[in-house]
């Protein structure tokens, strides 16, 4: 388990004092994909940066791989290092490296020698999907492909840690979406934990179990990620998971709706987790008397089940209506009746 | 037909002082190269957010290269006389000439290798640290290799000037195709050998240009 204790990281600058991190606690679990989301500047990089001492705490500690990385120097941290991986928004790769000598140079680092250093990049390349693109050099990749050459050297030495700093800011939807994929296949396939940060609530939700949300160097909120999704208690929180759900369009969207059924009601069906999953809406229809029309919805898959919003319209008499909500409700379905009558 | 242009050149005295002239440029350079990586290395590592910060250090170097730097080369020839009398024993002769070429060229050459490595993504050598990279592995397996083109455009720039350098030497009693064209051909006004000196100087220069641009070529994979 990763546990991180008091940190807090000022910077000294021209103008003064910048507390970048202030104040962080945070415990991961082995194996978890764990995401940092924040907006630019709160503090998101300084954090994941002192995870493998890049930069070191102002006060607190960080124990990662067994150590305090924020006690250990020279060769004790460099050897540290090799067990955590790290990936980075540019890449980062050397120009003047094929894709074989790139994955190949934290391996030379470890001093592994040559014939198992041909072995495991083979391996390496297989894994992140690069077969025959052995020998190019990163200026003839895709931002897609670069990143998965920084995906393979961050693993070489089968670090238990990977860190993202912000691994697919640089990449368009598709190419993100591929890298996420082959994010959560390593995460499965080795069990080494991810600990990526973001700004983006999309990655966090295709592929995370917990979120911490940062805001001025603090975590202002933490949980699973359905729960935050379910029941964001900050407004940063809100804005980061409207950035998915667009909530605003929804108002309208709302307005619009009551305009056009006069009669009837129109019910908003909050799923959660496993419920998305089930037919519910076909045994409603089934069950009710009530005449059901669907509207518009918008179902997310997170990590552990699916999130979403449904729009139905309810017509029928008084009491058909009353018994088809409470059929929803017994079925484990936020129901919330939005239409005028 | 070099008899009648150049009627007054001898060929194998010309050719001994181009070997001169080559000699000169090409001993000096070996020591540049080592000595300006090592300065630029240095300017870059102690520079302020580098691996060695250390202000005092990287003053004191770029005060050094600065100063050296400025110094007009044919000044440097004379107040090195007595450095020179020291370390080669005489101050005359292709030999004679070597430490202020070295002296001359090694801080210009520096501050392009430092030039050089400024250009390199910090990212990279970032990469390299949380890859628990030590300092000399950064040096030699990321700084070096991919600053390598701008560290060989930039000796082919100093080889040129280099180049310059043996002549202005030369005039003063170091030998090679400076020495010919000044005393066989200026002093004694046979203009042809002047002219012709001229000539395999130029050629020298721009075979340099053309080596030194092909490597870098080939090196830059970016
Ligand atoms: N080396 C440094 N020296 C001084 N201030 C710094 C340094 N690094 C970061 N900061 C400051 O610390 C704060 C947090 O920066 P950080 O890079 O961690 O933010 P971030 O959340 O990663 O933002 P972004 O999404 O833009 O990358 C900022 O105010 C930044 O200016
Ligand atoms: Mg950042």
């Amino acid at each position: 388990m990763i546990s991180v204790q008091n940190v807090k990281k000022i910077f000294q600058s021209k103008s003064g004092k910048i507390t970048a991190v202030d104040n962080v606690n945070l415990e991961i679990n082995d194996g978890e994909i764990f995401g940092v989301i924040g907006y630019s500047g709160a503090g998101k990089s300084t954090l994941i940066r002192m995870f493998n001492g890049l930069e070191l705490p102002t006060s607190g500690s960080l124990n990662i791989v067994g150590k305090d990385i924020a006690k250990i120097r020279g060769a004790e941290l460099r050897k540290a290092r090799q067990e955590i991986g790290m990936i980075f928004q540019h890449f980062n790769l050397l120009w003047s490296r094929t894709v074989r000598e790139n994955i190949a140079f934290p391996l030379e680092i470890a001093k592994v020698p040559r014939s198992k250093r041909k072995q495991r990049v083979d391996e390496l390349i297989k894994l992140v999907g690069l077969e025959g693109r052995e020998d190019s050099y990163p200026s003839q990749l895709s931002g897609g492909q670069k990143q998965r050459v920084g995906i393979a050297r961050a693993l070489a030495n089968n670090p238990k840690v990977l860190l993202c700093d912000e691994a697919t800011s640089a990449l368009d939807p598709e190419t993100t979406d591929a890298i996420l994929d082959l994010l959560v296949d390593i995460n499965k396939k080795l069990g080494l934990t991810i600990i990526l940060i973001t700004h983006e609530m999309h990655v966090i939700q295709k592929i995370c179990h917990r979120v911490a949300v940062m805001e001025e160097g603090n975590i202002v909120e933490i949980g699973s990620v359905l729960d935050i999704f379910q029941n964001p208690q900050e407004s940063i929180t809100k804005r980061f998971v409207g950035q998915v759900i667009e909530t605003e369009e929804t108002k309208e969207t709302i307005a619009n709706l009551l305009g056009k059924f006069p009669q009837g009601k129109i019910v908003k069906l909050t799923f959660i987790g496993e419920a998305a999953e089930q037919p519910i809406i076909t045994r409603l229809i089934k069950e009710s008397n009530a005449t059901i029309n669907i509207l518009q919805g918008n179902i997310s898959q997170t990590h552990d089940g699916a999130y979403g919003t449904l729009f139905i319209h309810l017509d029928g008499t008084e009491q058909e209506i009353t018994t088809a909500i409470q059929f929803l409700r017994n079925h484990q379905v936020g129901v919330e009746v939005v239409a005028n009558d | 037909m070099i008899e009648t242009i150049f009627p007054n050149v001898d060929l194998i005295k010309a050719w001994e002082k181009t070997i001169e002239t080559l000699y000169m440029t090409g001993l000096s350079l070996l020591w540049i190269f080592l000595i300006g990586i090592i300065l630029g290395l240095l300017l870059f590592l102690t520079a302020k957010g580098n691996m060695w910060e250390n202000q005092w250090v990287n003053w004191i170097i770029a005060a050094i290269v600065n100063i050296f730097r400025s110094i007009p080369f044919v000044l440097l020839i004379v107040l090195l006389l007595p450095v020179t009398k020291i370390i080669v024993g005489s101050i005359i002769g292709k030999e004679a000439a070597i430490p202020a070429l070295i002296i001359g060229s090694a801080p210009f050459y520096a501050r392009m290798v430092e030039i050089g490595l400024r250009e390199i993504n910090k990212g990279v050598i970032e990469a390299a640290r949380a890859m628990g990279a030590k300092t000399s592995t950064i040096i030699f397996k990321v700084l070096i290799p991919e600053s390598l083109p701008a560290l060989v455009s930039g000796i082919t720039v100093t080889a040129i000037a280099l180049v310059g350098y043996t002549a202005i030497a030369g005039v003063i009693g170091a030998g090679g195709l400076g020495d010919y064209a000044y005393l066989d051909g200026f002093s004694r006004k046979d203009n042809d050998v002047t002219i012709f000196a001229t000539i395999v100087i130029l050629l020298i220069v721009f075979i340099i240009q053309f080596i030194g641009d092909y490597i870098t070529t080939k090196l830059d994979k970016r």
